[in-house]
């Protein structure tokens, strides 16, 4: 009798252990057939003590299998999100044109080269040090908080390698709207700024433990609507502003001219990179191995795929034909949107959050085209930054108890999260555009933000780089 | 000795090759070109933007002919060629004053052939 009680028992905790981990079964088969080896070396008087021992040890051992899926999960997130980069890479390079595209990929790599060691020395500190004022962090500057003696200080290795290719990927972003017209050296400069200041003051406030994640009803912005997206969307308005548009791209009464991007095909590799490596970034941003990365999966694939049909059927509504670049801003549109609130909608509200996205960044490409004149060529500031904004208050809207712990103002929970959440848009919008403006007017006037003009028609693989991008083969142009 | 020089309707190309080929003219020089005429190009849409096209892609096609070629060809590509929209393009014959095959040094009609 008391053996078979003890082997039920066994196999009880043996499942216990299994289901608390997720991926390093080994660690927990192991850990738990320790266990009971151990145990049932002593099981002939298999007492009440013994079972606690045993239980003990097989929930120590679950642990060490929930550690191990923890490290594993957000540094595989990691990887997928620094898979970005190339995405973003493909977009530009595809949405411009061929004389540029040499330039874009030295943007792209050297954004997140320079991004990694400014973030490295002050960035990760700022935004994840300890508080000072609800403002910004003050210690873990060049990673001193992590070490190799223990848990603690390992794990800042693998948070660390997590939020450094999310910095990256809020400078790069704005790569794409100051395309084709600006110095590389002055693009430089910007990204030691946007990865050592101008980001990690945001993230501290929403994830740091700042201000706005203090407040009495804390903003939600799971994945980084805001914090990632909207700052890059906010500095890529300001970069393009302070650079005025590509030649050629207004005519004297200030008609908007359409510029040819060079390879769709290229575009759209982007942006399923992007899709691709989008599970990452919000699915991994539970920074741990929990269930909710199937439901956060969801939302956010069904927030692309709504957020293509959106912008599709929207440009193909108002323009007759289903453009194709712009359904590759519609995926980007609700992806961006369904950031914030991956982990605190349904996934029926995350079509609705994509799919209104989708219809937002076409309205907004335009808009910013052609009334604003403010020149865009990928539409990163309506993808980013108008329809991040859009994503982080659609939280405030649909968010819902069963899923995310908070309620929306749909789902009986009142204005206060949608406050909270208006409230950070619109001091991240004020803190980017009046820093972006000041460090954009910085490099105008000091180093130089703007090729000349003979640079900008021969183009800048040329004149910035001194190589052709397509050695060998004849390109046919005409601007 | 005559050069034909014709632009044409890219889509076209396949059918006028065939065409030339089966009435044994099979020596041609094909590039891509870009121009106008009386199309006045056409309107794309990219991103929401009106975009007009004014130069259009076309196929130049050469042909150097002897003589009694000459009615032949043009009379082939004329057919070929035709789709009875503006675009379809048009045909130069020019007079070629000499000809040389780089291979034997010939010269004349015999280069041509």
């Amino acid at each position: 009798m008391k053996l078979s009680r003890f082997i039920f028992s066994a196999v009880f905790l043996l499942g216990l252990g299994v289901t608390g981990a997720i991926w390093a079964e080994e660690t927990t088969g192991s850990g738990v057939e320790t266990a009971i080896t151990a145990a049932s070396e002593t099981a002939e008087p298999a007492t009440i003590q013994n079972l606690a021992q045993l239980v003990s040890q097989a929930s120590e051992a679950a642990g060490t299998a929930q550690d191990s899926a923890n490290w594993v999960w957000i540094l595989l997130a990691a990887f997928l999100v620094m898979f970005m980069q190339p995405g973003f890479a493909m977009l530009e390079a595809g949405l411009t044109r061929s004389k540029n595209a040499g330039n874009i990929m030295m943007k792209n790599l050297m954004d997140f080269s320079i991004g990694s060691i400014a973030y490295f020395v002050l960035g990760f500190g700022i935004m994840f040090g300890a508080d000072k004022l609800g403002l910004f962090g003050s210690d873990g500057f060049l990673l001193s908080g992590a070490n190799t003696a223990g848990k603690e200080g390992m794990w800042q290795y693998a948070f660390w390698m997590f939020q450094v290719v999310f910095a990256a990927t809020a400078a790069t972003i704005v790569s794409g709207a100051m395309a084709e017209r600006t110095k590389f050296i002055g693009y430089l400069v910007y990204s030691v700024c946007i990865t050592m200041f101008i980001y990690p003051v945001v993230g501290h406030w929403i994830w740091g433990g700042g201000w706005l994640s203090t407040l009495k009803t804390p903003m939600v912005d799971f994945a980084g609507s805001t914090v990632v997206h909207s700052v890059g969307g906010w500095l890529a308005l300001c970069g393009a502003l302070v650079l005025g548009p590509r030649l050629g791209k207004y005519g004297p009464n200030g008609e908007s001219k359409a510029i040819l991007g060079h390879n769709l095909p290229l575009a759209a590799l982007g942006v399923f990179i992007l899709w691709f490596a989008w599970f990452g970034f919000n699915a991994g941003s539970t920074t741990e191995a929990s269930q909710s990365i199937g439901l956060i999966s969801v939302t956010t694939n069904l927030a692309a795929a709504a957020g293509a049909i959106g912008a599709m059927l929207t440009v193909w509504i108002k323009e007759k034909k289903p453009d194709p670049s712009m359904s590759l801003n519609g995926v980007l549109a609700g992806l961006v949107a369904i950031t914030a609130g991956c982990a605190n909608v349904s996934p029926g509200a995350a079509i609705a959050i994509g799919f209104l996205a989708g219809i937002l960044v076409v309205f907004s490409v335009e808009f910013i085209d052609q009334v604003l004149h403010v020149d865009d060529p990928v539409g990163a500031i309506s993808v980013h930054g108008v329809c991040g904004a859009w994503g982080t208050l659609a939280v405030g809207l649909f968010a819902s108890k069963e899923f995310g712990g908070i309620a929306g103002l749909f789902n009986g929970g009142g204005m206060a999260l949608l406050k909270s959440q208006l409230l950070g848009v619109v001091t991240v919008f004020a803190w980017c555009m009046v820093l972006g403006t000041l460090l954009f007017l910085a490099i105008k006037y000091t180093i130089g933000l703007r090729v000349s003009k003979e640079d900008e028609l021969r183009g800048l693989d040329i004149t910035e780089h001194g190589v052709e991008s397509y050695g060998g083969f004849q390109i046919f142009t005409t601007d | 000795m005559k050069l034909i020089i014709a632009y044409i309707q890219p889509q076209r190309l396949t059918q006028i090759k065939e065409a030339l080929v089966e009435a044994g003219i099979c020596k041609m020089s094909v590039t891509n070109a870009l121009g106008c005429g009386q199309q006045m190009g056409y309107e794309e849409n990219y991103r929401g933007v009106k975009l007009s096209v004014n130069l259009l892609k076309k196929v130049r096609l050469e042909i150097a002919v002897n003589e009694e070629y000459l009615k032949k060809t043009v009379d082939i590509i004329l057919d070929a060629a035709n789709t009875g929209t503006i675009g379809d393009g048009k045909i130069f014959v020019l007079e070629m004053v000499e000809c040389y095959r780089i291979r034997t040094r010939e010269k004349g009609k015999a280069a041509i052939g």
